[in-house]
């Protein structure tokens, strides 16, 4: 787990797979393939969903600014209300939804996630954007796609393939939430 | 929180969780599309024993909104009227497999009664003179928009308030965030034994409204309901307006933009004269926006998660 947790336990059976450096090196690969992609960033909305994916929107759309020299429209996705499981939890408060100024009518909308695993977050977003406005085309990047999908949905861009076990889990921290950059399996 | 019977059934932390999720609902109502799917195949019940337009609507648009199903009974035209009891009536409608009531009722304490009958979850939409928790989470939820946090912030509640069911909801739910809340109304209107229960809870009494209003942040302004009143608690509706009402005099001695509140139905010049109702500083629209995003975000915590234990 995070730095908090014990030493014992963090060093027993917590391995790291990406760290600061290795992000950032994912982030700027995807970034160009984004844009390599979508032939520029004409059209192009980053949407990130909620909670790790927004800071990793704003990152991605930091560096095709950079590379592009205009700014990329970042939203940022909840889709607690769509999710399939919203039934057998205990109620979870939602979290914030906004559109860029401009909507995703017409746009190229890149969906920005931490993790991909069954695929059932992705298809609950896929479902609130259908109620948010019609996009031209919906592109998935994530940082991690660890597998066993559930659902038929694959990522466009991914910034590391993380062969792992069900049971095992895969924890991404990013700086904006959690203090520190890191990618760790256990 | 398994019902909304009573203010008293949600913590500070549980009513700042409403509000934050009222804050998306919000943003569903400028959408084109003004749908989520959180309740899909559910069926909330409005059951509606007293008349009213904005709370009855105001749940079903939020029900609609949410993609529960909603059906809307009232006491006229229903088997009320044949002689049915209270009891046989929700039990008829909950046999129907009914995940929600919403109930309004002439008697204080029925949703309190019905709630204990029946496995579906009960929201008060106000029960005779005891309690409104909706109406005083929207009026909270508003003021807290307006004023950033209600902590030490003075709220006026002025009116009839032995009648009013909105006042003792809003006294719970202003003192649980706060604020500091004083009451004004004439003596034949102060609720008997209110000494000791301000005393309690911590609120003030007041028989002199020029006196209060100069150091209030926010105003609200209560309806006279003279379908309550046998008669005799003032002597006519000018000696009302003239010791009680907020009058463009009144506006004057108010802080610059303190937000001005009804419930409604309002009785323009009455209780609240034209001047202070369209006043740039009123919220009379805004709470009911507010209302729906907040009743949206309640249906939303009592309705959305796990059905089985359905939580304490």
């Amino acid at each position: 787990m995070s730095d908090t947790t014990t030493p014992d336990q963090a060093s027993e059976d917590v391995r790291v797979v990406l760290d600061a450096r290795d992000i950032t090196r994912a982030l700027t690969r995807v970034s160009h393939e984004i844009l390599e992609r979508n032939k520029g960033a004409t059209d192009l909305v980053l949407l990130g969903l909620q909670t790790r994916g927004v800071p990793l929107a704003r990152r991605l759309a930091e560096r095709i600014a950079s590379v592009e020299g205009t700014p990329v429209p970042v939203g940022e996705l909840d889709v607690t209300m769509y999710r399939d499981d919203l039934r057998k939890q205990p109620t979870r408060a939602p979290g914030k939804t906004q559109l860029p100024a401009g909507g995703i009518d017409g746009k190229v909308v890149v969906l920005v996630d931490d993790v991909l695993f069954s695929g059932r977050t992705i298809r609950a977003a896929l479902d609130a954007m259908a109620d948010l406005g019609r996009p031209a085309a919906v592109r998935l990047a994530v940082l991690v796609d660890r597998g066993h999908r559930e659902l038929p949905i694959r990522a466009d861009h991914v910034g590391k393939n993380l062969p792992s076990a069900r049971s095992e889990r895969v924890s991404v921290r990013l700086a904006e939430v959690d203090g520190k950059d890191e990618v760790t399996i256990s | 929180m398994r019902n909304l019977l009573s203010i008293d059934d949600v913590s500070a932390e549980e009513i700042q969780t409403i509000f934050a999720t009222a804050a998306d609902m919000h943003d569903v109502q400028s959408r084109e599309v003004k749908k989520l799917p959180a309740l899909r195949g559910r069926t909330v019940v409005n059951l509606f024993f007293e008349d009213s337009t904005r709370t009855r609507s105001s749940f079903e648009i939020a029900g609609k909104w949410l993609s529960a199903d909603v059906i809307n009974i009232s006491a006229k035209g229903s088997s009320t009227s044949k002689g049915e009891s209270l009891r046989d009536t929700v039990q008829t409608v909950c046999a129907m497999g009914v995940d929600g009531l919403v109930m309004r009722h002439s008697a204080s304490g029925a949703a309190h009664q019905v709630a204990g009958w029946v496995d579906a979850v009960v929201v008060n939409a106000g029960d005779g003179m005891h309690e409104h928790p909706t109406q005083a989470l929207l009026d909270a939820y508003t003021l807290q928009r307006h004023l950033g946090s209600l902590e030490g912030r003075h709220v006026v509640i002025v009116g009839d308030l032995t009648h009013s069911r909105v006042f003792r909801s809003n006294v719970l739910c202003l003192s649980k965030l706060g604020a500091r809340v004083t009451v004004v109304a004439p003596p034949t209107l102060m609720p008997s034994g209110i000494a000791s229960w301000s005393e309690a809870a911590g609120f003030e009494t007041s028989y002199d409204l020029d006196e209060v209003l100069p150091t209030a942040d926010a105003v609200m302004m209560l309806r006279v309901q003279r379908e309550r009143m046998a008669g005799g608690y003032f002597p006519s509706p000018r000696e009302y307006t003239v010791g009680y009402g907020l009058t463009r005099d009144r506006l004057a001695l108010l802080k610059p933009d303190v937000p001005i509140c009804h419930p409604g139905p309002m009785n323009r010049g009455l209780e609240i004269a034209a001047d202070a109702a369209d006043a740039a500083q009123s919220v009379v629209l805004e709470q009911v926006s507010s209302g729906l995003a907040v009743r949206m975000a309640v249906l939303y915590h009592l309705l959305a998660g796990e059905s089985e234990e359905g939580g304490a």
